[in-house]
C-alpha cells in the first residue's frame, strides 16, 4: 500500500509549518524595499449624500504618498461580484452603510496610513437609514436581486384542508465570519500593465477579473497567488475583492508593491456577513403531525447590493424543507435591500437559515399535539412515494432512517430524553432540553457554470509529481485531499507529490472554493489530469515492450510492465527519454444538474450530504445562561478520502453553528452602526464552551451512489446545521417551565439574554 | 522621534532592536525581526494569536509595547521546536490533527506550553478555560484540547 492515498487518515500537508509558525499567510510574505501600505477612508454614517470630501489633512500627514479615490479608479469603479453595478469601491454621490469606504490613503508605513485615514473632513448629509429587515419590508424597500418562488401542488388548499393549522414568525441572526487572518492583499506591479496580487481569496479568479476591470486591462495582465487562507469560511469568496483592487490600483499609481489589510473592526464593519433572516410561516398538519402543507416567506437582510444574496437566498429556500416531505408547498424569498454592509455568502449559503425555519416548523407541530419532537420529524421523512422536493427534485438516496436511527441508540436519546422529562418535572431552578435533529443538505452550486474545475500535473523526470489545482486552501484540507487521489492515482507515496499555491497563471477561470465542492471538483479535476499522463504511460510501455494496456499496471510505488516490475521513477525516465508527455490539465464538470430559476424547477443538487446530532444543554432559569452538556454526532462524507480531517470538519462546522444560534449576535444601533465590530463585543464560541462530552462520528458504512471523487461526500457545510440540536434542546429547557404545553419560539441567537426572556415569557403562559 | 534601542533575549539569543516609542512587541518581532510565527488576530488582546512569553508569563504580544521587552527573556513559537525536534505539543498537535487553518495554532501552542509548565497534571476543565483566550474558528477546540491533555500525560510519564 502507498503511504498518504486515498481513504487514509493523513495530516494536513501544512501541519508542520503550522506548529512551528513557519506556514506563510499573506502578511508572512517578506516586503520587497519600497513597499507602501494602503488604508481606507470609511463613512462614519449609513445614510447620506456626499456634500464635500476634504483630504488636504491626509496628504498633509506624516508618511502619505497619496490617496486613491472614485476618480482615481482607471477602469470602472465598480466591484459587484455578480455584475450588479451596485458596488462601487469608493462611494461618490451617496453613502448607504456605515463602513463603506470613501477613500484609500497610501502611506511609507501602515501605522502612517491608518493614523492618516483619520484626519479626512467628510461632510454627509444624513438620510434616515433602513437597517433591519423588518424595517425593510415595511418602509417597502427594493429587492437587491429577484425574489424566488418554489410551488409545488397547491399550499393554499392543502392549508385549508388541514385539520390543525398554525401560523408563526421567526428571526434569525447573522453571522460573522471571524476567520482568524482578516482580509489582506498585496499587489506588486510589473512591467507594462501587468500586476501581480498576492491575497487571502476563496476565489481567485473572480479577484484576477475584478481587479483587470478595475484597472482596465485585459485580465492576461493580472495574475492572482493564494497559498493559503487563515479561514475563509465564505467570507473572503467575493468580500476580498474591494482589497485586492485598491491594492493593484495603489500599485500600479506609485509603481510600488502595496499592501492593504484593514485592522479586525474595519474588517468586520466594512465587509459583509451571513445574511440575518425574518421568516414567516404557515403549516398546516394532521392529528398524527405529518404536514400537508407549508406556505412561506423568507426576507433576508441583504445590505446595500447585491453581491451574493440572490444564490444565498434561493439555498435558503431549497434547504427549508431539510428532511421533510412537504405535500403542498409555497416558498417564497425576499432578498430585501438595507442600509447595512452587503452581506455575503457564509458556511452554508443561505441554507442554514432555511433549515432553522423548517425545523422550526417542526417544534411548533411537536408543541402543538404534546409530542416527542424527533417522533413528528420521523413522520415527516422524505420516503418512498413521499420524496419530490419543492424544486421538483427526487430525493434518491436518502439515508436518514438509518442516521437517525443508529444515533438515536448510540446517544441513548430515548432514555435521556426521560430522564430530562423527569428532573425536569421536579421544577429546579436548572432546566434541561435535548434535541436530535437532522441535516440533508444539497451539494453543488445552484449557478450550474460554476460546477466546473481545472487542475494541473506535472510529472518532472525524476518521479516527482508537481499538482496545482482551482481551489483553494483556507485551512479544510483541501489540498492533502486532492493530493492522496493523485498519489492514488500513479500509486506513489504522498510525499512525491506537492501542491502549489492556488494561482491563475496555472488555472485559470476556476470557480471559488465554496458550497463544500472544493474536493468533489478539484479531486475529480486531477484525476482527470493523471488518467491523461497515465494513458500515455500506457501507450509508452506498450509500444516499447509489445504488450497490451491490460498488461501494465500502476503498483505501489512501480509499475508492472509485462513481466517486469519497474520502479515508479525509472518507469518515468524511460518515458520521459522515449519523449512522452508528461504534463496535463484536467477539467471536470459535474454532470446531471440543471436547474431553471424560471419555473423553480430541476435538479440543483448532484447528491445529498446528510447527518444528526443530539445535543443535551442545562439552563439557569434566573439568569439565561446555559452549558451544552453533550453532544453526539453521527455524519455521512460518503467514503471519506480522509477521516482525521473530515472529523475536523464536522467538529468545527458543528461549533461554529453553535456559535452563530447561541452567543453569535450582530447588533446594529437605529444610526445603522454596527456595535459589535471586534472579538471584544461579538463572541465566538472558546474553548470553554466546547461541549462538556462531545462524540464525534463518522458514518464509516455510507457510500456516495453518485459517481464522485473515490464515492465521498462534500464536508464543508452540512456538519454546520447539526448546531440546531442545541437551539432546540434550549428550546426544550425554557418549554419545560410552561410544562411544554407551548412552542416557546426561541429565536437566534439564543443568546442567554433571550434565553432568559423566553423564559419568562413561558412563565408568563403558566 | 528619536527610535528606542531595546536589548532583550529572543528564544534565548540576546537581540538588539531599534523601534518607535508606539510600536508593540508583535510589531517589531513580525516587522522587524522576521518573527511572523505570531499573529496578530484582533490587535487587542481578544484572540490570543500573538501569544508569546515573557519572563514565564504569557503575555498578549499586541498589548505590550516593545520599549518594555528591555532586560527580558521573551520566548515565541519560532523557539519552541529544536531545530528540527518538535516539541512534544507540536508532535501531538500535528499527529491528532488539532488544527485548520493554522493562524491560531502558534498562540495555542505557546499558551498550553506555559499552562504545562504550571501545571503539568491540568484538567480537562482547566485546559478549557486556559485557552479560553485562544480564539480558534476553524476546530472547535476538541482536538486541541485532547491533544494537550495527551501531551500533559505523555510528558508526565516521560519525567
Ligand atoms: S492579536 Fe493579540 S490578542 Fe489578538
Ligand atoms: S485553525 Fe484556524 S483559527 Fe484555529
Amino acid at each position: 500500500m502507498i503511504k498518504g492515498g486515498v481513504h487514509q487518515p493523513i495530516a494536513h500537508d501544512s501541519a508542520v509549518k503550522h506548529v512551528t509558525g513557519r506556514a506563510e499567510y499573506c502578511d508572512d510574505i517578506p516586503e520587497p524595499a519600497g513597499t507602501l501600505h494602503a488604508y481606507l477612508g470609511v463613512s462614519e454614517v449609513a445614510h447620506g449624500r456626499i456634500t464635500g470630501m476634504d483630504l488636504s489633512a491626509v496628504l498633509a500627514a506624516p508618511g502619505v504618498v497619496g490617496v486613491l479615490t472614485a476618480k482615481d479608479i482607471p477602469g470602472e469603479n465598480q466591484i459587484s461580484a455578480v455584475g450588479a453595478g451596485d458596488e462601487p469601491i469608493f462611494a461618490e454621490e451617496v453613502v448607504e452603510f456605515h463602513g463603506q469606504p470613501l477613500f484609500a490613503v497610501v502611506a511609507e508605513t501602515r501605522d502612517a496610513a491608518r493614523r492618516a485615514a483619520a484626519q479626512a473632513k467628510i461632510e454627509i448629509n444624513t438620510l434616515d437609514p433602513v437597517v433591519t429587515v423588518g424595517d425593510a419590508v415595511e418602509r417597502g424597500m427594493p429587492h437587491v436581486t429577484a425574489p424566488l418562488t418554489l410551488v409545488r401542488g397547491d399550499a393554499a388548499a392543502g392549508l385549508a384542508r388541514s385539520a390543525n393549522r398554525i401560523r408563526g414568525r421567526m428571526e434569525i441572526g447573522g453571522q460573522e465570519h471571524l476567520y482568524l487572518e482578516g482580509h489582506i492583499a498585496f499587489a506588486i506591479p510589473g512591467e507594462d500593465e501587468d500586476v501581480v496580487v498576492h491575497c487571502s481569496t476563496q476565489h481567485p479568479s473572480e479577484a484576477q477579473h475584478m481587479v483587470a476591470h478595475v484597472l482596465g486591462v485585459p485580465s492576461h495582465s493580472v495574475v492572482v497567488n493564494v497559498r493559503r487562507m487563515g479561514g475563509g469560511f465564505g467570507g473572503k469568496e467575493s468580500q476580498m475583492n474591494l482589497f485586492a483592487c485598491v491594492a493593484a490600483v495603489a500599485a500600479k499609481r506609485w509603481n510600488r508593491p502595496v499592501k492593504i489589510r484593514p485592522d479586525r473592526d474595519q474588517d468586520m464593519a466594512s465587509t459583509g456577513k451571513r445574511h440575518d433572516f425574518l421568516c414567516s410561516y404557515e403549516v398546516g398538519f394532521d392529528d398524527d403531525g405529518r404536514i400537508e402543507a407549508v406556505d412561506a416567506e423568507l426576507a433576508a437582510r441583504c445590505g446595500v447590493a447585491a453581491d451574493l444574496s440572490g444564490p444565498v437566498t434561493d439555498r435558503a429556500l431549497f434547504h427549508a424543507d431539510n428532511a421533510y416531505f412537504f405535500p403542498d408547498v409555497r416558498l417564497s424569498s425576499r432578498p430585501m435591500k438595507t442600509h447595512t454592509v452587503s452581506n455575503t455568502a457564509f458556511r452554508g449559503f443561505g441554507g442554514p437559515q432555511g433549515v432553522v425555519m423548517g425545523e422550526r416548523i417542526i417544534e411548533e407541530i411537536a408543541y402543538a399535539l404534546g409530542r416527542d419532537p424527533l417522533e413528528i420529524r420521523k413522520a415527516n421523512f422524505y420516503s418512498a412515494g413521499r420524496d419530490v422536493t419543492p424544486y421538483h427534485q427526487t430525493v434518491e438516496d436518502n439515508i436518514l432512517e438509518r442516521i437517525v436511527g443508529e444515533l438515536e441508540e448510540r446517544s441513548d436519546y430515548q432514555a435521556r430524553r426521560s430522564a430530562v422529562l423527569e428532573e425536569n418535572a421536579t421544577g429546579g431552578l436548572i432546566r434541561r432540553g435535548i434535541a436530535l435533529t437532522p441535516v440533508k443538505f444539497g451539494i453543488s452550486f445552484t449557478a450550474t457554470w460554476y460546477n466546473q474545475a481545472g487542475a494541473l500535473v506535472h510529472v518532472y523526470n525524476d518521479g516527482s509529481i508537481m499538482l496545482n489545482h482551482g481551489g483553494t486552501e483556507m485551512g479544510q484540507g483541501l489540498n492533502i485531499k486532492v493530493a492522496q487521489v493523485v498519489a492514488d492515482a500513479f500509486q506513489v507515496d504522498l510525499d512525491l507529490v506537492k501542491v502549489t499555491k492556488t494561482t491563475t497563471e496555472k488555472v485559470p477561470n476556476s470557480s471559488a472554493t465554496a458550497a463544500s465542492s472544493g474536493s468533489d471538483l478539484n479531486g475529480m479535476a486531477a484525476r482527470d489530469a493523471c488518467e491523461q499522463i497515465k494513458a500515455r504511460l500506457v501507450e509508452f510501455a506498450c509500444d516499447s515492450k509489445g504488450i497490451k494496456p491490460e498488461e501494465v499496471e500502476f503498483r505501489p510505488g512501480h509499475v508492472r510492465v509485462g513481466d517486469a516490475d519497474i520502479g515508479w521513477a525509472d518507469f518515468v525516465k524511460s518515458a520521459y527519454l522515449a519523449r512522452v508527455q508528461l504534463s496535463a490539465a484536467g477539467f471536470y464538470k459535474t454532470p446531471k444538474i440543471h436547474w431553471d430559476r424560471e419555473t423553480g424547477q430541476g435538479r440543483p443538487f448532484y447528491y445529498f450530504a446528510y447527518g444528526a446530532a443530539c445535543s443535551e444543554v442545562s439552563v439557569d432559569t434566573l439568569t439565561g445562561e446555559y452549558q451544552v452538556e453533550r453532544v453526539d454526532i453521527l455524519h455521512d462524507v460518503g467514503r471519506s478520502l480522509n477521516p482525521a480531517i473530515d472529523v475536523g470538519q464536522v467538529e468545527g462546522g458543528f461549533i461554529q453553528g453553535m456559535g452563530w444560534l447561541t452567543t453569535e449576535e450582530l447588533w446594529w444601533d437605529a444610526q445603522g452602526r454596527l456595535r459589535t465590530h471586534a472579538p471584544s463585543t461579538y463572541k465566538i464560541p472558546l474553548a470553554s464552551d466546547r461541549p462538556r462530552a462531545f462524540n464525534v462520528t463518522l458514518a464509516e458504512w455510507s457510500v456516495n451512489p453518485e459517481r464522485t471523487i473515490k464515492r465521498s461526500k462534500a464536508v464543508g457545510e452540512p456538519p454546520f446545521m447539526l448546531a440546531i440540536s442545541v437551539l432546540e434542546a434550549l428550546s426544550m429547557a425554557v418549554a419545560s417551565v410552561a410544562d411544554y404545553r407551548e412552542c416557546p419560539r426561541l429565536d437566534a441567537p439564543a443568546t442567554p439574554e433571550r434565553v432568559l426572556m423566553a423564559v419568562e415569557r413561558m412563565r408568563g403562559v403558566v | 522621534m528619536s527610535q528606542i534601542h531595546v536589548i532583550t533575549t529572543i528564544n534565548g539569543d540576546e537581540t538588539e532592536f531599534l523601534c518607535e516609542a508606539q510600536e508593540t512587541l508583535l510589531d517589531v518581532l513580525r516587522d522587524h525581526l522576521d518573527l511572523t510565527g505570531s499573529k496578530e488576530g484582533c490587535g487587542t488582546g481578544d484572540c490570543g494569536a500573538c501569544s508569546v512569553i515573557v519572563d514565564g508569563r504569557l503575555v498578549c504580544a499586541c498589548l505590550m509595547l516593545a520599549g518594555e521587552a528591555e532586560g527580558r527573556s521573551v520566548e515565541t513559537i519560532e523557539g519552541m521546536a529544536d531545530g528540527d525536534d518538535l516539541h512534544p505539543l507540536q508532535q501531538k498537535f500535528l499527529e491528532m490533527a488539532a488544527l485548520q487553518c493554522g493562524v491560531c495554532t502558534p498562540g495555542i501552542l505557546v499558551a498550553t506550553k506555559n499552562l504545562l509548565e504550571r501545571n503539568p497534571n491540568p484538567t480537562e476543565e482547566e485546559v478549557r478555560y486556559w485557552l479560553a483566550g485562544n480564539l480558534c474558528r476553524c476546530t472547535g477546540y476538541d482536538k486541541i484540547i485532547r491533544a494537550v491533555m495527551d501531551t500533559a500525560a505523555d510528558m508526565r510519564g516521560a519525567a
